[in-house]
């Protein structure tokens, strides 16, 4: 293996480390030696790597939003209704929740709660253009052909993920009497509903 | 001392409002550029023969301008079918330059028939069936109207016998390889997303709002000004897109948008790319676009 393609997975895995201690333990608690002690290397190692902790924390972000923006990137490329697509597109939401808790909780818990770690560097939409630029390419393909209805992308947008969001939310302060797959077929309906033409 | 005789040159309208007529007379250097050519006849500068002689096909025509939309039948001029004169002298001719977006895509005046009015070797982007024979003498200079000095460019690149590269439309390259938004004076805005809050003013792009197909449209408006001073795009008006097959178009004042995302991208921009660049850039305020660049008196 080249020393390049050595050094991107070890990057990888502390990455993936970083994203699981943080979630669970929260941004604050988590510390690089922690981190690095988890990964079992020298934190001055570790710091080759990423120069700081607001650093390694942006860089999950865009990590993260460009793992679920790839996921919906397949959806947008598949030939299937706009009402199949917002399914889909909850389902690879709910599965990641699911399967990858981390991944979101990173979004919610992290991300949204510590907006000063990510103020210089993640600005606005920088670091989550991954998947906002899915979304996007979803809106205008469902309403170019007529099947959503036209409007401001923020509307849209808010009710689409801030309703998967809060439903992610429930499931991680463990209020979900159900699995949150049960969710997947009404909330698609449901969002669905709110946005069609 | 022999004299080379000067090559002829024959201004053919059809169905037309004038508009290229009249851009041309605007050129400042008008009649040094004519002085190259023999006006055989023009329908508003003197010329050697009469209306009367180029009905009868007694004119000689080397170079032809045609002007105005065309149609097979029922267009005619003093009782003959103005397409049969046309393709009189298409035939003589060594060059045909199709002047403006009517008489090479179909432009406004097909809008009245769009079954039977066409470009004469386009209909919009496709071909006629007259574009195989005179295809390998065309030029096309759409526009509506064609810049003067778009038509100054290849009456003097024939004149001098040079070759003019063109594009699959029979484009000159060197003036519609280019987009209008080439040039533009409100480029910075437009790279850093910030929009014109009204039309007129100096700061601002008019692509987000206010409809301007100066990215996807191709011609050199910014970069051979208008009058040699401006053009629509830096004097705050958006442009219309005329110099394109699709010209004219509904709601030119107005960026159609699907949920707030441009219905359509910048020439040859995938959108992927320019949704992930435009949403990163919105993401920064800059402080210099969003002041006025002279404080007017209220
Ligand atoms: S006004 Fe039009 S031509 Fe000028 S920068 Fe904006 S989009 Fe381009
Ligand atoms: S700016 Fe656009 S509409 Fe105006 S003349 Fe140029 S191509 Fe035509």
């Amino acid at each position: 293996m080249k020393i390049a393609e050595k050094k991107a997975l070890k990057r990888e895995s502390i990455i993936q480390t970083a994203l699981q201690l943080f979630s669970t333990n929260g941004f604050h608690k988590t510390t690089i030696p922690d981190i690095a002690t988890k990964l079992q290397m020298s934190v001055g190692n570790l710091y080759n790597y990423f120069s700081s902790k607001d650093i390694l924390a942006q860089e999950i972000i865009k990590y993260t939003s460009e793992a679920l923006g790839e996921k919906i990137r397949v959806v947008n490329m598949m030939d299937v209704s706009a009402e199949e697509k917002i399914h889909k597109i909850v389902t690879v939401y709910f599965t990641m929740a699911q399967d990858k808790p981390e991944m979101i909780e990173y979004f919610l818990r992290v991300y949204l709660s510590n907006r000063e770690v990510f103020k210089d560097g993640c600005d606005g939409m920088v670091c989550v253009s991954g998947f906002i630029t899915e979304i996007m390419i979803f809106f205008d393909d469902s309403v170019s052909s007529g099947e959503l209805r036209n409007q401001d992308f923020f509307s849209a947008f808010g009710l689409f993920m801030g309703y998967l969001g809060g439903m992610v939310f429930l499931k991680g302060e463990e209020v979900l009497p159900k699995g949150i797959e049960f969710y997947i077929d009404d909330i698609s309906r449901n969002i669905y509903n709110a946005l069609k033409a | 001392m022999f004299i080379t005789p000067k090559p002829t040159l024959l201004w053919l309208q059809a169905i037309t409002c004038n508009g290229n007529t009249h851009s041309f007379l605007n050129h400042p250097d008008l009649f040094s550029i004519l002085s190259h050519f023999e006006i055989v006849h023009h329908p508003s500068l003197e010329s050697s023969y009469t209306m009367e002689d180029v009905i009868n096909g007694e004119v000689p025509c080397d170079v032809l301008i045609l002007e105005g939309s065309f149609i097979d039948e029922g267009f005619l001029k003093a009782g003959v079918e103005v397409s049969s004169l046309i393709h009189t002298y298409a035939t003589k001719a060594k060059h045909i330059i199709s002047a403006g977006t009517c008489a090479t895509f179909g432009g406004i005046f097909k809008q009245k028939d769009p079954e039977n009015i066409s470009g004469f070797c386009f209909d919009l982007e496709e071909k006629t069936s007259r574009y195989d024979t005179y295809a390998s003498k065309l030029i096309s200079l759409p526009g509506c109207p064609m810049h003067p000095k778009w038509m100054s460019y290849v009456l003097l690149m024939l004149a001098a016998n040079k070759k003019i590269a063109i594009d699959n439309l029979h484009r000159p390259v060197e003036l519609y390889g280019y987009t209008v938004h080439t040039g533009c004076t409100r480029n910075e805005y437009f790279e850093w997303k910030i929009d014109t809050k009204n039309y007129g003013l100096k700061e601002g792009c008019l692509f987000y709002e206010q409809g301007c197909q100066g990215p996807y449209t191709r011609g050199s408006c910014n970069k051979i000004l208008w009058n040699d001073i401006s053009s629509k795009t830096r004097a705050g008006t958006p442009c219309f897109g005329c110099t394109e097959p699709t010209f004219p178009k509904a709601s030119l004042f107005h960026t159609q948008t699907n949920m707030g995302i441009p219905a359509k991208m910048p020439l040859g921009v995938p959108r992927r790319a320019y949704l992930t660049l435009t949403g990163v850039v919105k993401s920064f305020k800059i402080k210099r676009f969003t002041t006025r660049l002279l404080e007017y008196d209220e």
